[in-house]
């Protein structure tokens, strides 16, 4: 019994690692989107040699 | 463990991402100014051009060419640009620095999903992988290429560049990880067809650029790229390994 309580108790408080990890991918590649891909022209001209080192397509 | 997670992505990113822009500083970002004076110099005077959405883009008529930059020296725009010299290294070293965070953050979680031990060694194997996804596949349809370079629509060039990266990412899972006889067929079916589909490329190759500089910057930003990654796989070996709880 005190086992099923203390495994149910601990799904409860925390947050299951493959939804963290599929979150923090998504973030990851949404960072990278906005440094490497977004067409915002402040963006493009503030990462643009950035984009042209790390091969991203640019202009 | 969120903390933990975006601890290690955000310093991992930053201890990889301070030296990749050094090397990039002195390798390919002279290259990239280089290009930028021939591309001064380019036919463009003699074509049509027109100004979209702030970014000086010269049109050779009729023929599909794009000749286009946007680069640091256009103080004429009313858009911001960062003046050459020390704002245009800092504005380059922190998007590198923020693009290797990304990167961390990604591998961190792919690492995490397919429940790899996370070290030092683990970490640049995995860092090898992303530069496969990212750099090499890529680089085989698109090289690296120049301001000035002749190229095919950008978000053309930018969907083939994410479905090539995802492609390749879920092929080498399916032949690494999955490492099943139908898995591994259809691993290399992902890898292959993207390059099978084609790359964009313009109707007609043509730049301002000598050839000289292209190549160099070719095989020197995937030299780069490739020492990035290694940088961002140890990074989050070594940190994820540091972090880890004594009661783990």
């Amino acid at each position: 019994m005190n086992t099923i309580a203390s495994s149910s108790s601990q799904v409860s408080t925390s947050v299951n690692p493959r939804v963290l990890a599929l979150t923090m991918f998504i973030l990851g590649a949404g960072i990278v989107f906005l440094t490497g891909f977004a067409h915002s022209t402040t963006l493009h001209n503030a990462a643009h040699d950035s984009r042209h080192s790390m091969s991203f397509p640019c202009h | 463990m969120i903390v933990r997670f975006l601890w290690v992505g955000i310093m991992a990113g930053i201890l990889a991402g301070l030296p990749a822009a050094a090397i990039q500083h002195f390798t390919t970002t002279p290259l990239i100014i280089a290009a930028e004076n021939y591309e001064g110099d380019a036919p463009a005077e003699s074509h049509a051009g027109l100004h979209l959405n702030g970014m000086s883009v010269q049109t050779e008529l009729g023929k599909g060419i794009l000749l286009a930059h946007a680069g640091g020296d256009h103080s004429h725009d009313s858009v911001w640009a960062p003046e050459n010299g020390w704002e245009r290294t800092f504005f380059t070293s922190v998007s590198t620095v923020v693009t290797t965070i990304g990167y961390a953050l990604m591998l961190l979680a792919v690492m995490f999903l397919a429940k790899s031990r996370i070290t030092p060694r683990t970490g640049l194997i995995w860092g090898i992988a992303g530069f496969t996804v990212a750099g090499l596949a890529p680089a085989l349809g698109l090289s690296p290429e120049l301001p000035g370079s002749a190229a095919a629509d950008l978000m053309a060039r930018q969907l083939w560049w994410g479905m090539t990266a995802v492609a390749t990412g879920a092929g080498l899972w399916l032949i690494f990880q999955t490492s099943k006889g139908w898995s591994i067929v259809a691993g290399i079916v992902l890898l292959a067809l993207p390059h099978l589909i084609g790359a964009p490329h313009p109707d007609e190759l043509s730049s301002g650029v000598p050839s000289e500089i292209a190549a160099h910057f070719a095989a020197s930003a995937l030299v780069v790229h490739a020492i990035t990654w290694a940088l961002v796989g140890a990074s989050v070996g070594l940190l994820w390994q540091r972090n880890t709880p004594s009661d783990a």
